[in-house]
């Protein structure tokens, strides 16, 4: 009897809690990634394509920019991604550095590479709709300086964790320029406000008031989600590749491979 | 001046790295998937003639 009463007092784990500490079970993560990861590529495939459809077949052209508008539906869902991926990458970086979670450090670093693309997207796409739209591929104007800072941050995480030949040393030196380097992130979303810049000021509001028509707002809108999924996959597939060359010797990727072989 | 050549390298270019940095790990993760067949090869005979 005592010992059903000491059953029911133990206090039981919410599933939420339960999944996330499954999460750090390299075998359990490559497991079900490697489930998850094929739905992610294709939602963003369906919604790109939505929103490609809407923005470059149905959506009008800008009556001041003329077709060049049409480079935004890349430009601003790729710049917005460059700087959520830095974000969501510092706070993993963090957490690696304070609680020392492998997975964690392994998804920090893996960021990097994606965050990097998505910056020169977003320095490319920009400079191309600059020469139309403002007659200069170039100007270093706070905005455009700071975007090309955070490449070079970038570069400098995955320069830095390539490095280092251990592994987990390499990670906890770049987690740190990392999260050193989040400080470039204010300076990039207020830099059209603290300084006079070239670049227009914020179009979009998350509370409403938007300045751009709906015809251009929402395939803008589409893309951006879509390109969630993209970094959720691409990420997903890097750290499981990461799992497999770290743990190399270890016997679950030499039973993984063993099945795969027969 | 024709925005359709800005249009299209844009878009080009946009194509072109996110593609590669999609594909840039199922490389890495080919050559990793040959190095660990390569030790399990090199350590099935030495623990065959252990046991």
């Amino acid at each position: 009897m005592n010992t059903n009463i000491a059953v029911k007092d133990k206090p039981r784990k919410n599933a939420l809690v339960m999944f996330i500490h499954k999460l750090g079970s390299p075998p359990w993560f490559y497991e079900f990634t490697g489930k998850l990861i094929p739905w992610l590529w294709l939602v963003f495939a369906v919604l790109a394509a939505w929103a490609l459809y809407l923005g470059l077949v149905k959506g009008p052209a800008d009556y001041l920019q003329g077709e060049s508008v049409r480079i935004i539906y890349l430009h601003v869902p790729a710049a917005w991604m460059s700087m959520l991926i830095y974000s969501s990458m510092a706070v993993m970086a963090f957490i690696a550095l304070v609680w020392r979670i492998r997975m964690v450090e392994i998804l920090a670093m893996c960021s990097a590479p994606i965050g990097a693309a998505f910056t020169i997207v977003t320095l490319t796409a920009g400079s191309l709709w600059g020469r139309p739209t403002w007659g200069t591929y170039w100007v270093w104007d706070a905005r455009l300086t700071s975007e090309l800072v955070l490449l070079f941050l970038y570069l400098g995480v995955i320069g830095l964790y390539n490095a280092i030949d251990e592994p987990r040393k390499a990670a906890r030196a770049a987690c740190l320029l990392a999260i050193v380097g989040a400080v470039n992130l204010p300076i990039i979303h207020y830099s059209v406000k603290w300084w006079n810049t070239l670049h227009q000021g914020s179009s979009v509001s998350l509370l409403g008031g938007s300045s751009i028509d709906a015809s251009i707002l929402w395939p803008m809108l589409i893309m951006a989600f879509a390109v969630k999924f993209y970094y959720a996959a691409n990420l997903l597939t890097r750290a499981r590749v990461r799992l497999l060359e770290q743990d190399l010797r270890k016997g679950w990727v030499k039973d993984l491979i063993r099945e795969q072989r027969t | 001046m024709s925005h359709l050549p800005f249009i299209w390298a844009a878009y080009s270019i946009g194509a072109i790295v996110l593609l590669w940095c999609a594909f840039a790990p199922l490389v890495r993760k080919k050559s990793a998937i040959r190095d660990i067949r390569r030790l399990i090869q090199l350590e099935e005979p030495a623990r065959d003639a252990d046991t």
